[in-house]
């Protein structure tokens, strides 16, 4: 623990040559002469790779492959486009968020609504894309691993869509706290393996599906849930959220006649936000951050914000920023958003924070708390407490921007977009309990003191 | 990658995993490798067990790092690993397991790792302390070849042996690169799956072996789910050295450093090639 403490993230002291900063990149993304956009991988810097068992490779490569294949298919594509427009509700809709936007210093916010696609957040997006893949592969069988439950539903939404088999690892511990998810992947027809090893959360959960993976990968595709994980993985999972990017800046130009000055979203392994940066990774003037969950404050060492104060090192197949002790193994992520508590983070993200083109800051609990309510009430709209990071953060980025106008600007000159990734029906018991809404005694009351999200 | 290195053939001087390899086959049978985790319950029994299968007929001693992700490692290996690491195990005592089985036998000892630990010291700090401790290498279950071209400089640079895996999925061509890139020998999965005892191993199994010596591996071990002498013979007949892992982990968690030399002695029974008790 202490360890994380005196490191202070990438500029830590015994970071090798391997760990600087890659120059050569920083460089010509700064004399502006090299698109950000589309980065195929394996690499992104000195980021991202196969660190994976030789087992896995032939799995990765066929992956790979036919995800390349697939691109270039105007058959594929037309799929994925049609099932996003008939099934999942796409395009999502751009709010602008008036009486949310007093709360960011005046200047105006929209709120890109990925909570309004089918099963309630940007999650949708990346499983039914990947599913497609996985029955072109010829595979019959999907796994997945998940925290709270949100990419669990998701999977074995497509997979039930598509006629595939489903399993889901999930930690033990998760599998109690979020017992109506569990029923929600078993009515959908998936199987949900508690996982008793390690540290029985999410890390592990993944460690499990790796683990069926090797033995299983005749008939069985990894339905990675974030953009993480070996290549092609990051750049894979990041090319089916790009839809979100897209849209908003279709949107916004049509709404607002411009570009935003700042793009906000929250970041567990990094899905929504790469999907939404990656529609302005090139418009140099739109500035991106990433929100982190901070837990119980940085400080304390109860977080989740690897970017921030991990290091560089290698977990579930890519070089990263990872939360680490001195000796390399994993250290335990706390949040009180399941969605965000993972250790590490995918790699397209540790690249963009070395080049400096996005920003990555810590929210905590309370402020994602603080935030959550704010939207409820001035937009009648309850997000996940998840995308409550990123609301955190463009409330911060707002009064930012409204400090630095110069004189004759107004607030309302300045634009925001905050990726609104999901909806918070799933929160309401831990927000219930949180905020002390429950009576004692009641039902729900016994859940929310474990931690349970609807 | 690039591969101006050794590999695993003819050129593989002052290769000490080849050496107890060749000794063994000099015998006119199949090296037999013991894997344990350091740390497991606590340094000195591993140390102690590791003393132990190299004078009961082990050839090779592998020590593994516990690590909190072991995606490789099924259940046995995993509860092992965990209680390690509950009981306080840090990376640094690895290289005391390796210079105190190293002091009191002529055993090679290998380390297993996950590489994050290793990253996280550094990979040239690292290969230094093993080589000062005696260390033969390292076997690198989540390092391929394509990953690993500091440790392919600095194992060169140390003389240290780099023992990749190659599995049943392993394509022709990753089979010549990665053969080409190891040095000592090349890990052979058996099965595709994680460690842990099984009753058979695959058929899988010869043809990897087979696969690897023709892409020019004069070293080639077989490993994941041997756990008796029957499957040592059975092994030994095609595979120049057979790894015993979750079978040994099981045998000490449940009878102590004892209960390894009697399994050692047991399977050591299994690697005549020709006439059997040819060895100490
Ligand atoms: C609504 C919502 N937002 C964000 C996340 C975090 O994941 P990612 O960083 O991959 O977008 C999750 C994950 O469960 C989620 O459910």
């Amino acid at each position: 623990m202490t360890d994380m403490h005196q490191d202070t993230g990438r500029q830590g002291t015994d970071a090798g040559a391997a760990d600087a900063i890659d120059s050569g990149t920083a460089e010509a993304f700064l004399s502006h002469d090299e698109s950000l956009r589309h980065a195929p991988g394996p690499y992104f810097g000195s980021y991202g790779g196969r660190w994976m068992p030789e087992s896995l490779i032939a799995a990765l490569d066929e992956l790979q492959d036919t995800f390349e294949k697939a691109k270039a298919d105007p058959e594929f594509t037309a799929q994925v486009t049609e099932l996003n427009q008939t099934y999942a509700g796409r395009p999502s809709l751009l709010t602008e968020a008036q009486r949310f936007a007093e709360h960011c210093g005046g200047v105006r916010v929209f709120l890109k609504r990925e909570d309004l696609n089918h099963t309630g957040s940007h999650k949708i997006n990346n499983v039914l894309g990947q599913a497609l893949l996985a029955k072109r592969m010829g595979k019959t069988r999907v796994i997945a691993e998940t925290g709270a439950g949100q990419h669990g539903v998701a999977s074995a939404t497509a997979a039930a869509l598509l006629g595939l088999e489903c399993v889901v690892y999930m930690g033990a511990e998760d599998t109690r706290r979020q017992a109506l998810n569990v029923a929600r992947m078993q009515l959908l027809g998936a199987t949900v393996v508690p996982v008793t090893t390690g540290s029985q959360t999410l890390k592990d959960a993944i460690n499990d599906a790796l683990r069926d993976w090797v033995a299983n990968v005749e008939t069985t595709h990894y339905l990675l849930g974030t953009a993480a994980g070996a290549h092609p993985f990051p750049s894979m999972v990041r090319y089916f959220h790009e839809v979100i990017g897209e849209e908003t800046r279709e949107q916004i130009l049509e709404q607002t006649g411009r570009l935003p000055d700042a793009v906000c979203a929250c970041v567990g392994g990094g899905s929504n936000a790469i999907g939404m940066f990656h529609g302005f990774l090139d418009d140099r003037d739109v500035a991106l951050y990433g929100f982190e969950a901070g837990g119980d404050g940085v400080e304390t060492g109860r977080h989740a914000a690897t970017i921030t104060l991990g290091r560089p090192g290698v977990l579930h197949g890519a070089r990263s920023y990872l939360m680490q002790d001195q000796d390399g193994q994993t250290m335990e992520s706390h949040s009180i958003s399941a969605g965000l508590d993972y250790p590490g983070v995918g790699p397209e993200h540790a690249f963009l924070a070395d080049i400096g083109r996005a920003k990555y800051e810590p929210i905590t609990d309370a402020e994602a708390m603080d935030a959550f309510t704010v939207l409820c009430r001035t937009e009648g709209i309850i997000p996940a407490i998840e995308t409550a990071h990123a609301l955190a953060g463009a409330m911060k980025i707002g009064q930012r921007l409204a400090a630095g106008l110069e004189p004759g600007e107004q607030a309302a000159d300045r634009v925001i977009v905050v990726n609104l990734s999901g909806r918070g029906d799933k929160d309401v018991a831990t927000a219930a309990g949180y905020f002390d809404l429950l009576p004692d005694e009641s039902a729900e009351q016994e859940i929310a003191e474990e931690g349970e999200q609807l | 990658m690039t591969s101006t290195v050794q590999s695993s053939g003819p050129g593989a001087t002052g290769s000490r995993a080849a050496a107890a390899i060749e000794r063994a086959r000099s015998e006119n049978r199949a090296a037999l490798i013991g894997y344990l985790p350091a740390g497991f319950p606590d340094v000195q029994t591993t140390i102690d067990a590791g003393i132990a299968m190299a004078r009961n007929g082990m050839d090779l001693i592998e020590v593994g790092i516990p690590y909190s992700d072991p995606v490789m490692d099924g259940r046995v290996i995993q509860e092992a690993t965990v209680e390690a690491l509950s009981n306080g195990f840090t990376v640094s005592e690895i290289f005391a397991v390796v210079e105190g089985i190293t002091r009191s036998t002529d055993a090679a000892v290998l380390v297993m790792t996950y590489w994050n630990p290793v990253m996280r010291m550094g990979v040239r700090a690292f290969a230094e302390r093993l080589a000062a401790a005696g260390g033969a290498g390292l076997i690198t279950p989540d390092l391929i070849p394509d990953e690993a071209s500091e440790w392919l400089e600095v194992s060169e640079e140390l003389g240290l042996d780099r023992v990749f895996l190659v599995a049943p999925s392993t394509s022709p061509e990753r089979m010549r690169s990665t053969v080409e890139a190891s040095r000592g020998f090349v890990y052979a999965v058996s099965v595709m799956g994680v460690t842990g005892a099984r009753s058979s191993v695959g058929a899988a199994a010869e043809a990897v072996v087979a696969a690897a010596h023709e892409a020019g591996a004069e070293r080639v071990c077989v490993g994941l789910g041997v756990s008796t002498a029957a499957q040592v013979r059975e092994i030994g007949a095609y595979a120049d050295g057979v790894i015993v892992g979750t079978a040994l982990v099981a045998a000490l968690r449940d009878g102590g450093v004892d209960a390894v030399a009697e399994l050692t002695r047991e399977l050591s029974s299994g690697t005549a090639h020709g006439s059997a008790g040819g060895h100490p």
